[in-house]
């Protein structure tokens, strides 16, 4: 028995199950959805559909979508068990990720709140 | 317990059949690498992300993203951009099934559109500076050239990259270390379009707005 044939290989990112079989259909779904989700980024952001003070977060709602969607459909990253390493590096990115981004929009914008007006600061 | 009793029990009652034994292949381990190192440059990203977060607001008197943002050209260049990551999935495909006319069309398609975006946006880029909204002028405007420029540089570097992947492949045929690289070029590819839906939501649409 070839390391080939053990059951719960580990999978390469960006490769699929199956994939010879059905890889066009699997890169087509994404893509359909993928254009779905970009318009209607562009849709919400530049109308009122949706209620005004809500679209950033609309907006930020339909992105992690379509990352969702390119994650699965371009990048192939499953949920089953030959996918288990992918996935937990994936987790650990997006926790770094967001410590970054969330942290420093944080801390910044509560210095900048605390920060002594130019008109007042002792020249 | 014996040593002998602790060689005999290895612990696979309960899937007699699988064999657990031997290394992953190579082809898994690369590719397994090469997404750890695409984490780690979604990781720089956020640190620029980061940056126009807290200063996108800091215009110091000069144009706005609302002044300077055309949406239209923001979504030709989303279009071209996953059109070419579509492009490239096919010819990962083409690539595992040693089609190798299909390869080269549609590496050509890839590279085709990837340029697109790049003259799109080195146009905006040469406008806003032309403009006199360069990177010098505020807080803001650094952040963005940084952000977007830094994607525009992993798009370009990409492209050198596809051209030595098909020269590659003409010239040596579809060998395993060869289908290797382009598995690795595809995760490359896939994951700067995924860095450009942050882009164009945090920096254009919002940023529009």
């Amino acid at each position: 028995m070839s390391g080939a044939d053990r059951e719960f290989e580990d999978r390469a990112p960006g490769v699929g199950p199956d994939q010879l079989r059905t890889g066009d259909r699997t890169y087509t779904a994404g893509l359909l959805l993928a254009l779905l989700a970009t318009m209607a980024s562009f849709v919400v952001a530049q109308t009122n559909l949706l209620w005004p003070p809500g679209i950033a977060v609309g907006l930020v709602v339909l992105a992690i979508a379509q990352i969702g969607v390119h994650l699965v459909f371009f990048l192939h990253i499953g949920s089953g068990p030959d996918n288990t390493n992918n996935v937990l590096a994936l987790a650990f990115g997006v926790l770094v990720v967001f410590l970054i981004i969330g942290g420093s929009i944080w801390i910044l914008s509560n210095l900048n709140a605390n920060m002594m007006p130019m008109a007042d600061m002792p020249g | 317990m014996t040593a002998d009793a602790i060689a005999e029990a290895p612990p696979t009652d309960f899937a007699p059949d699988i064999d657990w034994g031997g290394p992953a292949p190579t082809r898994t381990v690369a590719a397994y690498g090469f997404w750890i190192f695409l984490l780690s440059d979604i990781i720089m990203f956020s640190a620029l992300f980061a940056a126009y977060a807290v200063l996108s607001g800091d215009t110091a008197g000069g144009p706005t993203g609302r002044d300077l943002f055309d949406l239209r050209n923001v979504f030709i260049e989303t279009a071209c951009l996953l059109f070419s990551s579509y492009a490239c999935g096919l010819m990962a495909l083409s690539a595992e099934a040693h089609h190798r006319g299909r390869f080269v069309l549609f590496a050509a398609v890839t590279l085709v559109l990837g340029a697109a975006f790049l003259f799109i946006e080195g146009s905006e880029f040469a406008r806003n500076i032309n403009d006199g909204a360069g990177p010098s002028r505020s807080a803001f405007l650094s952040a963005f050239f940084a952000l977007v420029g830094m994607h525009g540089a992993h798009v370009g570097s990409g492209l050198v990259w596809l051209l030595y992947m098909v020269a590659q492949v003409v010239a040596k045929g579809f060998r395993p270390r060869v289908l290797r690289r382009l598995l690795c070029f595809s995760l490359f590819w896939h994951a700067l379009d995924i860095v450009w839906v942050g882009v164009f939501t945090l920096v254009y649409l919002m940023g529009a707005r």
